[in-house]
């Protein structure tokens, strides 16, 4: 059975549905990407798993457990970590105070000590200026903030949301390269990336989503060179 | 006779009890963005919890066996209505319209003072207040009279208490997440509703401090009492820069000490003189409110919002 299963998934804002029946999976070890435009439902897909929004239907299984109905501090504990859109680091936290909260659930001191040596290590930058206010970090240095926090609680499946939204084309290649690092060292991810091109270049599989429906999905490859995922994501004619 | 220290140690004792209030509202605020208008009520409520320790206990109970006391029921009568108001009144509002959690506090505000009205004996009028007795205790610059002295006391130690427990302690950690982003503290693990409700807790906790200094400073506790000090304390949060605890404290002591010297000194002023005295104190410290509000809108040690991520 896959790691994560969501089957005919619906969520609605009110009565604005955003997300209108999605089914996919995630196999232990693999990376999938949903992507495509604003508005297609991607976050909401995300937000719903982590438990920030109640589903209208549908079935969410972990590890063979419903995550229908669970609280969103409860999930973590579970072993799904959320980086969410926007990055949404603790800005007037130190940045070795933002990584604690991702160890937040965690009681073996030694063992988050550990992770945090190896979060500076990643991006020795953080490291470098453990004692500031997180608020203070340029965009991309809040995006390795917000992974290394969400990687602080050891998830088994890391959702990585618009990781490259805002960043520089040098810091993009910066972050999409540590994904590709983590997805060697065997961490499952789901990527949600408005950037298709770098996100189907390290995926397994792909979804595309169009308002709240998935309308094509395949290995990373195939999408990379669909003709209709050229033509409107890609920015070909 | 009442030369400027004692000014001065008059208002900062006023002020570290406004600023003590002011920590409920301003950790409320910090965490569910709600003024909670009832909480001058909950100190009133700690403050005849206190009083009902003292009436319990057998007549001519030393004050150093009966403090304690009081100031454990005045705590826990304080900590069960406001963890209850939060539960029932504020909880099952979260999320809707702001307007509405709102409303419920001024309702919940008025309901409580009737509450006590009608069903605590003989509060229709203000109850006596037990009272520390003892003399001043003269430091040569100033004479500090025993309640004042109180609240010297529990002032900073609770202020110290609550910088280390926010600061340093796990879920001091996680307080501060909840307040700075709630979705994203969840995302942590962080089981925020528990956070909202130590937050209420905490503030309900100092009120009733504070209650019971107002109770020794005034000699009665009455059920109307929460009304002015909430308002006042409300100010105290503001000034200071509301959602910030320290800015709480600080608050309250420049909200204290002006409006004693105001007392004291306004009537001095050629031209003036009609404003002087006690009368026109709660109208000195609003009109401060004013100013603070014009000139520094985000309070004394508030952030502007851009500031805010």
């Amino acid at each position: 059975m896959a790691l994560l299963e969501v089957e005919d998934l619906r969520v609605a804002y009110g009565k604005i549905e955003a997300v209108k029946g999605i089914s996919f999976s995630v196999e232990a070890g693999e990376v999938v990407t949903l992507i495509g435009t604003n508005g297609a439902g991607k976050t909401t897909t995300l937000r719903t798993l982590s438990g920030l929004l109640k589903p209208l239907a549908g079935k969410i299984t972990f590890e063979g457990q419903v995550l229908n109905g669970v609280g969103a501090h409860k999930i973590v504990s579970m072993g799904l970590a959320h980086s969410p859109e926007g990055r949404r680091i603790f800005p007037r936290l130190s940045i070795e105070e933002n990584l604690q909260l991702g160890a937040f659930l965690r009681k073996d001191t030694d063992g988050i000590a550990r992770d945090i040596d190896s979060a500076y290590e990643r991006f020795p930058i953080l490291g470098e200026r453990r004692r500031q206010a997180a608020g203070t970090l340029s965009g991309g240095e809040q995006q390795m903030l917000a992974m290394g926090r969400a990687l602080m609680s050891r998830p088994r499946l890391l959702m990585l949301d618009e990781p490259s939204m805002g960043l520089s084309p040098i810091m993009m290649q910066k972050i999409m390269a540590t994904i590709s690092e983590l997805k060697s060292a065997g961490t499952t991810i789901l990527l949600v990336e408005q950037n298709a091109q770098a996100a189907l270049s390290l995926a397994d599989h792909g979804h595309v989503m169009e308002i709240g429906n998935i309308t094509l999905s395949g290995t990373g490859e195939e999408l990379l060179y669909d003709e209709s995922v050229r033509k409107a994501y890609l920015g070909e004619d | 006779m009442h030369g400027l220290p004692d000014q001065l140690a008059n208002g900062l004792a006023l002020g570290a009890l406004y600023g003590l209030i002011a920590i409920g509202y301003t950790m409320v605020y910090g965490i569910v963005q709600l003024i909670n208008f009832a909480h001058g009520e909950i100190f009133m409520i700690g403050g005849f919890g206190a009083l009902t320790a003292y009436l319990w206990l057998p007549d001519g109970t030393g004050m150093a066996l009966a403090l304690p006391l009081m100031i454990l029921l005045g705590v826990v009568c304080a900590v069960l209505v406001a963890v209850g108001a939060e539960r029932f009144a504020y909880r099952p509002l979260r999320g809707g319209p702001r307007l509405s959690p709102l409303i419920t506090a001024i309702g919940l505000s008025l309901a409580l003072q009737q509450a006590v009205w009608a069903f605590y004996p003989n509060a229709k009028k203000a109850r006596p207040f037990p009272q520390l007795g003892g003399g001043d205790l003269d430091l040569g610059f100033v004479a500090l009279s025993r309640e004042d002295l109180f609240i010297f006391i529990a002032a900073p130690v609770c202020m110290l208490a609550l910088g280390l427990f926010v600061a340093k302690t796990r879920t001091g950690r996680a307080m501060q997440a909840t307040s700075q982003d709630p979705d994203t503290a969840k995302l942590m693990g962080v089981n925020t509703d528990r956070i909202i409700v130590m937050a209420f807790a905490i503030g309900a906790a100092f009120a009733a401090i504070a209650a019971i200094a107002q109770g020794f400073k005034t000699g009665e506790v009455n059920f109307r009492m929460g009304f002015i000090a909430g308002l006042k304390a409300f100010t105290a949060a503001v000034l200071g820069g509301i959602g910030n605890i320290y800015g709480a404290m600080v608050g309250g002591l420049v909200l204290g000490v002006a409006e004693a010297l105001a007392t004291a000194y306004i009537g001095n002023i050629p031209g003036l003189e009609q404003f002087g005295g006690g009368s026109w104190k709660d109208v000195w410290a609003f009109v401060l409110l004013i100013l603070v509000l014009l000139l520094r809108p985000q309070g004394i040690l508030g952030e502007r919002l851009a500031d805010r991520a």
